[in-house]
């Protein structure tokens, strides 16, 4: 195995930063995307893509417990969760499309820009860092940094939901690559905290839906102290 | 444990108040229970504080560490002579109240009775571990109990909305003044992080830090001493409570704030200054006058009080002044002398203004009316209330043989010694300051006329005034035991003070005991015989002589001639009880003459209107000099902040992504 591990090296971190760049790719897209629907298929599929770089880490550093976190994000982010939304979208009638706030082109160009500033940040960081997949933490900061944006200019309840989740699916990306992953408990607490989140924030939707007859949470404005 | 301290036989009866007000809590619905035995049992428990007290002032000071609290911090306990003085003051004030509020409790009146005797009896406690800290930590447990406990009094009866705004501003006041006091010990402890009282004395502090200990110390104190101008709780607070509850606020609760203050600049602090005497005679002297102006033109009976009170406590704060000008030019003897003329005033203000309150009680329960133009001529229906009042009303008043007379007298005595100071401007300054205060004491007496006599005297000015009914045996008790004490502090002052000199010793390093007790009982001469003496009983004397003389003569040479003929009534054929001085119109001439310190409205009627009506409110001003303005500014504040909460989610998660930008951007940099 040891010497198509030395030739593998270089490969396996070839493959890394293939998947980092669909990560980011994906995050346009869904920066991009009006449709509810092809959002929940955007997202499994981003998960998916993290399950692959996670198990190649795991593979090729011999991090046992990296499996442990591949196996939970398949399980969680790519069968769990798109399940339940797509179930959730079904009970609410929900799959039109969705309004922005801003424009898509500016928000693409935001998105840009949020992608140089995230790599400039990176940067140092990525030269103390002695792993691997080093180079692609400035990546998987502009894919927090993407999934944060998605949420401010989405005006409906369910998307924000999702660009939550995948801002979590970025953040896992980016302990990954920095440092291998978190300890094995933290991982498990972050998987049960998305899990319970996603079922309470199921909840409120129908909530939300049954006082003011939609989802937009624009209508939520007046709920505030005069 | 070692052997059994006096210390700790104090703590067990503050553990028995703690306990009974337990036991009324487990059997709210026993009525019975709460009022004949409870309270008396209350009553008993403080009788033994004030005797245990009482010899805790001759002996030497006592220790005792609590292993309660927080890990590694545990209650340090200490008894000496100052806070032993203060117990007495506590326990033989509060033998008399809580006898009182057994006969004064009812059912379906405010909070209910077993929850209100747990409250009054953990603030009567908390008041006791107050006086018995000795650490910073346990004053302030004890200090908020003390506060908290005594607003869940306050707002006994919370329906009413007044009420409820009366208690926020209590609290509100009382917890802006706890935390100067908890700044103050912060500054005190330095930098030994050490919080003992121990600590703080053998800590030395250099440069202008004991000067911030003590303005901190003097704001949060002044602020529950109700000193100007963090006055205005008293006035809104004390009407409020249940009578009992005023009276031991107003006679005990705020001689904790002097408590603590000579606690912190005569024990702690090690060196004082001479112009924190003179901006403590400044500001006592002012909120006297304040304050006794206020009393004068209230028409409010337990608001004329509250207003009496905030003047006496002026009045203490002026002799403190005092005591710290002589102690701070090492003049140790008259520093005694005005620290005895202070405490004096403590114990006395303690018993007559209690009285009073109690006394105002059984007049609310009897008329249900606090508004003094709709009573008068209650001495007729009243007479055990009136008479025992009128003892409160004399001693207040300042007049001999009563207990008023005494402090306010040494007080006087202390202020023609100061030109003995090495101070120009002081020698000349301090002489005006004395003429305050006679005119104040003057101004005392008026406001206490206007109160007994609109009160009590006079006819009844409303119909249903003729079903009042005097107070029942227990509340009769606890007026007796308080005006009992007015008279006992009034003609055996030789006595008190003797009892004062162990305190003195231990804050100036001087005391009056031997210059008291040289004269014999009879006569009191706090310096020397040749410059000022006063003999309670010569005077006691001859006023029992005179009295029969005056009265005989009076019936004999004036009733005796007059004749009851119907002529033509001096023009007035029809004369009802609406015709006597109100209170309004007694208090005109002091309201004209003090107008500029007064914010006053008034509605005149038309003349012709058929149903005249007249209104004058006085008001507070500075709820307008300050208050409103510092509430105003706090409220343009809140509404620039307010101006983020936008109630947008997306707005919202802008905020957090513009700060996580730029913190990412910061650290890069």
């Amino acid at each position: 195995m040891s010497p198509s591990l030395s030739q593998g090296i270089p490969l396996a971190s070839q493959v890394i930063n293939l998947c980092a760049a669909i990560m980011l790719l994906i995050g346009f897209a869904m920066l991009a995307q009006r449709r509810v629907l092809t959002l929940i298929n955007l997202f499994m599929l981003q998960g998916f893509v993290l399950f692959v770089s996670t198990l190649i880490v795991a593979l090729t550093t011999k991090q046992n417990h990296l499996l442990w976190s591949a196996g939970l994000t398949l399980l969680l982010k790519v069968i769990a969760l798109p399940y339940i939304l797509h179930r959730l979208i079904r009970r609410l009638s929900v799959k039109w499309d969705i309004e922005t706030l801003l424009n898509i082109p500016t928000t693409m160009l935001i998105g840009i820009a949020l992608v140089i500033i995230s790599f400039n940040v990176a940067q140092p960081i990525s030269q103390i860092s002695g792993t691997i997949t080093r180079a692609t933490i400035g990546i998987a900061l502009a894919c927090v940094l993407l999934a944060f944006l998605m949420m401010i200019t989405r005006s409906k309840a369910v998307p924000q939901v999702i660009a939550f989740l995948a801002m979590e699916n970025g953040l896992f990306f980016a302990a990954t690559s920095a440092t291998y992953g978190m300890p094995m408990v933290v991982e498990l607490g972050i998987a049960l905290d998305v899990l319970v989140g996603m079922v309470i924030l199921g909840v409120f939707f129908f909530q939300i839906r049954e006082q003011f007859d939609s989802l937009d949470i624009r209508h939520m404005e007046r709920i505030k102290e005069e | 444990m070692t052997e059994f301290l006096l210390i700790d036989w104090v703590l067990f009866s503050a553990l028995a108040w703690l306990s009974i007000g337990l036991v009324g809590v487990a059997f709210p619905r026993n009525f019975t229970l709460i009022s004949r035995i409870l309270f008396p049992l209350g009553a008993v428990v403080a009788l033994v504080l004030a005797l245990l007290a009482l010899s805790g002032l001759l002996a030497g000071p006592q220790v005792r560490i609590l292993p309660l609290g927080l890990p590694d911090l545990p209650f340090h306990l200490r008894l000496d002579a100052l806070s032993a003085f203060f117990l007495l003051l506590l326990g033989a004030t509060a033998a008399g109240i809580s006898i009182y509020a057994a006969g004064y409790i009812r059912k379906g009146e405010g909070t209910a009775p077993g929850l209100q005797c747990l409250l009054y009896h953990v603030f009567l406690a908390s008041m006791a571990f107050v006086m018995l800290a000795d650490d910073g930590y346990a004053f302030m447990v004890a200090w908020e109990s003390m506060a908290l406990s005594s607003f869940f009094l306050v707002t006994s009866e919370h329906r009413h909305a007044e009420i409820r705004r009366a208690g926020y501003l209590y609290l509100l006041v009382a917890h802006i003044g706890a935390v100067g006091i908890l700044l103050s010990f912060g500054v005190m402890a330095g930098s030994t992080g050490d919080y003992t009282f121990d600590a703080m004395r053998d800590f030395f502090h250099e440069g202008i830090w004991p000067t911030v200990a003590f303005l901190l110390a003097l704001f949060g104190f002044g602020a529950k001493a109700g000193l100007l101008p963090l006055h205005v709780w008293l006035p809104e607070a004390h009407p409020a409570a249940p009578s009992p509850v005023s009276a031991m606020m107003s006679g005990v609760m705020l001689k904790t704030a002097i408590y603590g203050l000579l606690r912190v600049s005569f024990d702690l602090l090690h060196a004082q200054l001479w112009w924190w005497g003179i901006l403590l005679l400044v500001l006592g002297l002012a909120t006297a006058l304040f304050g006794v102006i206020f009393a004068t033109v209230q028409t409010d009976m337990k608001r004329l009080l509250a207003y009496s009170s905030i003047e006496n406590i002026g009045l203490i704060f002026v002799g403190f002044g005092l005591t710290l000008v002589f102690k701070s030019f090492l003049l140790p003897n008259l520093a005694a002398l005005a620290l005895t003329a202070t405490l004096y005033h403590c114990l006395n203000h303690a018993f007559f203004k209690s009285l009073l309150f109690l006394s105002t009680g059984s007049v609310l329960h009897a008329t249900h009316e606090r508004n003094l133009g709709k009573l008068g001529g209650l001495i007729h229906r009243m007479p055990w209330v009136a008479w025992l009042a009128l003892v409160g009303v004399l001693a207040s008043a300042g007049l001999p043989p009563l207990n008023g007379f005494i402090s306010e007298w040494l007080l006087l005595q202390s202020f023609l010694f100061t030109s003995g100071l090495p101070h120009g401007y002081l020698n000349m300054l301090l002489p005006v300051f004395a003429a305050a205060v006679a005119l104040i004491a003057a101004l005392a007496g008026f406001a206490m006329v206007k109160f007994f006599g609109i009160v009590f005297l006079g006819q009844p000015r409303e119909e249903n005034l003729a079903h009042a009914r005097d107070a029942g045996r227990l509340e009769r008790i606890g007026l007796l035991w308080l005006a009992a004490g007015c008279v006992l502090l009034g003609v055996f002052p030789n006595v008190v003070i003797a009892l004062l000199d162990p305190v003195t010793r231990l804050l100036v390093g001087s005391g009056l005991r031997a210059a008291a007790s040289s004269h014999g009982w009879w006569l009191l001469a706090p310096i020397s015989e040749d410059r000022a003496s006063y003999s309670p009983a010569i005077f006691l004397g001859t006023i029992a002589l005179l009295m029969p003389l005056v009265y005989w003569a009076v019936n004999r040479y004036y009733h005796g001639r007059l004749k009851r003929v119907p002529a033509w009534d001096c023009g007035f054929p029809l004369q009802t009880s609406r015709m006597q001085d109100t209170a309004e119109g007694f208090g005109q001439p002091i309201r004209r003459i003090f107008s500029p310190f007064l914010r006053r409205t008034r509605e005149h009627p038309s003349p012709f209107d058929a149903k005249p009506r007249y209104r004058s409110i006085v008001e507070d001003p500075f709820w307008y000099w300050l208050y409103l303005p510092i509430a105003r500014i706090v409220e343009h504040g809140t509404r620039l902040i307010a101006f983020l909460q936008q109630g947008r989610i997306a707005i919202y998660l802008l905020y957090s992504f513009v700060t996580l930008l730029t913190l990412l951007v910061l650290t890069r940099g």
